[in-house]
């Protein structure tokens, strides 16, 4: 088994759109969609053992940047993806939704493990079952911790729901009143 | 080792007599219980002229069944010199949870005296800023008493099916 030299990389494919000598027109939304799933910045909110298995996911092997996300960061303000990744504490509760508001739309968030989902196995005082009591999310990872591969699958969900997205989902309809019902307006 | 405990015995108990309600040796720890009003006068004598000057552990129990001594506070001291190792135990009763702040003598007593009202509800008198500490700030009652059920009987959103209960 030696070097692959082939020439040509594998590309994604590109939505529908007309092609002419050096140029490509496709709509808008679509062109917008693509290039936002393609550079998705996640905060991680890493608390407990998931965060860790997140570390492995964003190491060499498993490689979260190669999806886009190669650049984390833990300022609010400038991140697309909220990524949950452990117990929350009741306590914590407040603080984690104090990020999730300042974040600037469009922003997703993503769940990963069975604590920030349902609780996991801490059914107890001080833990929060499920950090959807306290604000709307879009993709849930069970597991405990979900392996690498699991994660990468739901960042790739998430690649789905942005890409589909509409450009401006925040005057949407059905947003105005998710985003009520966790009374963030 | 026993030699630690009928040393630090004798001399605790012509010291404040009956206010040592016991001294035994439990596997490798010498175990005093004590009244509890005069715990920081004993632990003060430990620190000062026994030389134990590190407290490693300072936490609550709650037995309900001991009417009249339910909350017990329990110290663990480290003589680091001489490396020695005791423990007292000192009890409360429900209706009169009060119990003497050893942060005048060990400054890291404020944290665990903190933990030990957070989960037990035992108010230290003396303590610079007696809050919860762990849990929230609005919870009203004290979740380490084994007073509460184990599970909330009236909880909808899990099948108990699907737990295998």
């Amino acid at each position: 088994m030696g070097i692959d030299k082939s020439p040509t990389a594998t590309l994604g494919n590109a939505p529908a759109g007309y092609e002419g000598p050096g140029f490509f027109a496709t709509s808008l939304d679509k062109a917008v969609g693509m290039a936002r799933k393609n550079s998705i910045w996640p905060l991680p909110f890493a608390t407990s053992c998931c965060g860790i298995e997140f570390m492995a996911t964003m190491a060499s092997h498993y490689d979260l940047g190669r999806f886009g996300s190669e650049r984390l960061s833990f300022s609010p303000r400038q991140a697309d993806l909220l990524m949950v990744m452990g117990t929350i504490a009741k306590k914590m509760g407040p603080i984690l939704r104090q990020v999730y508001e300042q974040m600037a739309e469009p922003k997703w968030v993503l769940s990963m493990g069975a604590c920030a989902s349902s609780g996991g196995i801490f059914d107890t005082y001080s833990v929060l079952q499920g950090i959807d009591r306290i604000m709307p999310v879009d993709v849930y990872i069970p597991g405990c911790p979900p392996r690498p591969e699991q994660v990468i699958d739901g960042l790739m969900q998430i690649q789905k729901l942005v890409e589909n997205e509409s450009l401006r989902r925040r005057d949407s309809e059905e947003y105005k009143k998710l985003q009520e019902k966790y009374g963030l307006n | 080792m026993a030699d630690v405990l009928n040393t630090l015995n004798e001399k605790l108990k012509t010291k404040f007599g009956s206010d040592i309600l016991s001294a035994e040796q439990l596997f490798d720890f010498p175990v005093f219980t004590v009244k509890k009003e005069k715990i920081l006068e004993i632990i003060k004598t430990l620190k000062e002229e026994e030389g134990f000057n590190f407290l490693t552990d300072l936490t609550g129990t709650h037995y309900p069944d001991n009417k009249g001594q339910e909350l017990g506070v329990i110290y663990h001291l480290h003589d680091m010199p001489g490396n020695r190792r005791i423990r007292l135990k000192t009890y409360a009763s429900l209706a009169d949870p009060k119990v003497l702040s050893l942060t005048g003598l060990f400054p890291g007593a404020n944290w665990m005296e903190r933990e030990t009202f957070d989960f037990y509800g035992v108010l230290f008198t003396g303590h610079p800023n007696l809050k919860r500490i762990l849990n929230m700030d609005e919870m009203n009652y004290f979740p380490m008493r084994r007073e509460y059920p184990m599970e909330d009987a009236k909880r909808d959103d899990k099948d108990n099916s699907m737990f295998g209960r």
